[in-house]
């Protein structure tokens, strides 16, 4: 019998239709555990490193996270796996909700599309039964209706869908997955979605999901939920709201917006507003989040409360789910001080099935454009002058791919060298093509700038996490942090915070020495990796300061599930960086190389070049890379991934590497 | 007959606090599975949630008794504007639909508050919900004192509801002088 897995993946051929249910191996799990994990390894195995984006050679993977749909309190998110149209590398991108659980008690682990369908189609898997239905009744239509729509044509309203919108059946780079309060945003998945003709997938399971050892694993389940309840009651001291709790930053239900707001930039990643937050503010806000918000709710098995229904009374759409952090991306990117604007674009866009990350980030980035006279009427006929006018018109032309929407379509990388004329200077905030969070700041941070640099997520929300961002000032205050930190994997680690201060010699840039920093880095990445390939939620785990799950109760939690016997050295230093190099060699076979390891230009003003470098050096080395940051022929061997290096190394790719260092 | 105390145990039922996570069907499942926790399958859950986002309902539903007839009418409420089919409050395991029965034998679910030796604390539905949508209460109240009635009086007494006396005693002397 399979514990906390079925054991099955249901693979699909869109080009034929054909429909086969697939045993996996076990051993497979050992090694990768799932979700990205395994993920990854079928990318590997199954697509050609040259495949386009928009081919039927590339796939596109559904991954539940090994413990989805088990007690392991939010262990519920979808881990969606292709070559990004955007960055051309491997992209992931995560959802929670209520999809992955459903699809285990349908009895499947994952969902593989590959080819391409000829007729726009959406797929219906109801436990042993699937199938192919025509979809060309739902072309167009908005992804909450399209949710809607489906489960009362299926006459299922307890189905689980995914859907795309109008920007992912055009193919913009960077249209989501949406799914009930919940979406797959990053890397353009809604675009390979659509060009594969896919418009939605619904699933609806009523199968068991076994645990190997029942009583030790609900033990572990019981002690995670009672942490919840107990730092409910007792928040993180010394840091701001929004960063004290569990759960993703407590957008809908915190109406203290002072640290977003100000720490963050405004504009094309711009402008920081150090003065923004005011008592009048923070009062015209709150009325209108309290108008806005309907219910705070929930994904599968989470008592967290990250989301929320929006009904406002303004709204083009009359209601919709909102995630934590939307509510501000489209204000900050418009510099529309009006928190309502946010409320009434976010609908919109998220019903069009667009990254609200990138998404602002592209429209700021074309007025700015405009404004400096590189993109003119003619560009952008009848363009309104305000800007929350601007930003609809924007989204409008977008995800119809319209006019200047065609080129903006395919993010500010592309369209900045596409535009031309001096475009390419205004792209300020994209790492490997890829637009990231606006944060423009000081004094260069170390452990940040290799997050930044090397995160295969190319998102630093995915590899930064259970470090506080920034020391406290009272030693005191440190030392009553470290009393109750259950959660720091090293006594080198407790001890580096104990003495890290705002400024001296244990301030940044050189503090903390190279070894520190990497162990730093790791450790957070680690926790990620982890997650993603367990389903749980980053936001009780790996992102929040002092979580319920860390690296010194998931060994025991994973082992109890599934009944394989992984320890904390197994679990860190096996699979983990086993499926952590994969993943980078899946890249560098892609081309990734050093050169693209960095983070957005002027991310810091107080840049180390010299240091810098060394960072990255130390952290290859550190990692088992070579110093073009590809993972090295004997690396990759002691990972038990001998097959990788072996073909690494018979496509050149270390040779590419050597001759470009030399030059 | 005189008046007794009896412990009625109430789960109290919050629908707005309810955040819609569904762990409540989760740890039911869990729990009632024959090896305890070793099996998890919401659709075995003696409690439902009846969950339309769209129209901001959020409902937990727990099984109670079984019936064989369905409802010969079905009425509808309007509670907060919000429109409910009376099935939706309804805790019967009943022919008109699939909830409160095993998936694959049909067989009846109820409710039991997780009775356990030794005792859980609470159900384990209200344990998991944070939220607090699910409370637990114990009150006592005072009730006729009845006489209980064995296994075997409460199967005949379902007998002579159905066929009426007379012709259960008719079969019992039939089949008595048969052996």
């Amino acid at each position: 019998m399979r514990y906390a897995e079925t054991g099955y993946n249901l693979e699909i051929d869109l080009s034929s239709g054909n429909i086969e249910k697939v045993e996996t191996d076990p051993a497979i799990t050992a090694l990768h555990l799932g979700g990205l994990g395994t993920n990854a390894k079928i990318l590997w195995d199954t697509v050609p490193p040259e495949a386009d984006p928009f081919s039927p050679e590339n796939r596109l993977i559904f991954g539940t996270g090994l413990l989805c749909g088990t007690p392991a309190v939010g262990a519920n998110r979808t881990i969606v796996t292709t070559y990004s149209p955007q960055t051309l590398l491997m992209a992931y991108s995560m959802m929670g909700g209520f999809w992955a659980p459903e699809l285990k008690h349908a009895g499947y682990d994952k969902v593989i599309l590959s080819g391409k369908s000829p007729s726009l189609v959406y797929l219906w898997i109801n436990n042993d039964k699937v199938e192919l239905r025509d979809a060309s009744h739902l072309q167009g239509k908005g992804t909450v209706e399209t949710e809607a729509l489906i489960r009362e044509e299926l006459q299922e309203p307890n189905a689980q869908v995914m859907s795309i919108g109008l920007a992912g059946e055009n193919r913009i780079y960077y249209s989501s997955i949406e799914h009930s309060r919940s979406s797959a945003s990053r890397g353009g998945m809604g675009a390979v979605m659509g060009d594969k003709k896919v418009k939605a997938i619904a699933v609806r399971g009523t199968k068991d999901l076994n645990i190997a050892r029942p009583v030790e694993f609900i033990e572990h389940c019981n002690d995670v939920l009672n942490y919840i309840q107990w730092r409910a009651d007792n928040p993180v001291q010394h840091v701001p709201p929004i960063l004290a709790g569990l759960g993703s930053p407590q957008e809908m239900a915190i109406h203290d917006e002072q640290w977003h707001t100000t720490a963050f930039s405004w504009g094309n990643a711009r402008y920081r507003r150090k003065d923004f937050w005011t008592e009048e503010v923070e009062k015209e806000w709150s009325e209108i989040q309290d108008g806005a918000v309907q219910r705070l709710i929930s994904c599968y098995n989470c008592p967290m409360k990250c989301g929320a229904i929006i009904a406002y009374p303004t709204l083009e759409l009359s209601k919709y789910m909102m995630k934590c952090y939307s509510k501000l991306t489209y204000v900050m990117g418009a510099m529309a001080d009006n928190l309502e604007f946010g409320f009434r674009i976010a609908g919109l866009a998220q019903g069009y099935g667009v990254d609200a990350y990138t998404a602002p980030q592209v429209m700021a980035f074309a007025v700015e454009l405009y404004e400096q006279g590189i993109l003119t009427d003619q560009d952008l006929p009848e363009f309104p002058p305000d800007n929350e006018g601007r930003f609809f018109y924007l989204l409008e032309k977008i995800v119809r791919r319209e006019g200047i929407g065609d080129v903006l379509a395919n993010g500010v990388y592309w369209a900045a060298r596409e535009i031309g004329n001096g475009a390419e200077a205004y792209d300020s905030n994209t790492i490997k093509k890829h637009e990231q969070i606006p944060i423009k700041l000081g004094m260069l941070n170390p452990i940040f700038f290799l997050m930044l640099s090397t995160g295969e997520k190319i998102n630093i929300t995915q590899i930064e996490g259970q470090l506080p961002q920034a020391p406290f000032p009272d030693r005191e205050d440190r030392e009553e942090f470290v009393k109750d930190w259950i959660q720091a994997p090293s006594d080198t680690i407790k001890e580096f915070f104990l003495n890290w201060e705002l400024r001296g010699d244990n301030a940044f840039p050189f503090y903390p020495d190279f070894q520190t920093a990497c162990e730093l880095v790791e450790w957070q990445e680690t926790m990620h990796y982890i997650d993603d390939s367990t389903g749980i939620c980053a936001g009780l785990s790996s992102f929040p300061i002092k979580p319920p799950y860390h690296i010194n109760n998931l060994p025991g939690l994973i082992s109890a599930a599934t009944g394989l016997d992984i320890d904390r050295d197994e679990l860190w230093n096996k699979i983990v960086r086993r499926n952590r190099s994969l993943m980078r060699a899946i890249n560098s076979r892609r081309g990734l190389r050093r050169s693209d390891d960095k983070p957005p230009q002027d991310h810091w003003k107080k840049r180390f070049p010299e240091h810098e470098a060394k960072l990255l050096d130390e952290y290859y080395k550190f990692k088992g890379w070579n110093n073009d940051g590809i993972p090295t022929k004997e690396s990759l061997e002691e990972l038990g991934l001998g097959y990788v290096g072996e073909d690494l190394e018979k496509r050149g790719i270390y040779n590419n590497g050597q001759s470009e260092e030399k030059s | 007959m005189g008046k007794v105390k009896k412990k009625v145990k109430v789960i109290r039922i919050d629908t707005d606090k309810c955040n819609g996570c569904r762990a409540c069907e989760m740890i039911c499942s869990a729990f009632h599975a024959s090896d305890k926790y070793s099996v998890i399958n919401p659709s075995r859950s003696r409690i439902r949630m009846i969950r339309e986002p769209m129209r901001d309902v959020y409902l937990p539903v727990y099984a109670g008794e079984y019936t064989a007839a369905e409802c010969m009418g079905r009425d509808k409420y309007v509670v907060d504007g919000k429109e409910y089919e009376e099935c939706a409050f309804c805790r019967a395991s009943c022919p008109s639909r699939d909830a409160f029965k095993e998936p694959d034998s049909g067989l009846p679910l109820k409710c039991d508050m997780c009775e356990d030796d030794p005792e859980q604390e609470e159900p384990l539905c209200v344990k998991w919900c944070l939220a607090d949508a699910l409370t637990y209460e114990e009150r006592e109240e005072e009730v006729e004192e009845e006489v209980i009635l064995e296994e075997m009086e409460t199967g005949l007494k379902s007998l002579i509801d159905k066929y009426g006396l007379d012709d259960l005693i008719d079969s019992i002397a039939r089949m008595s002088r048969k052996e």
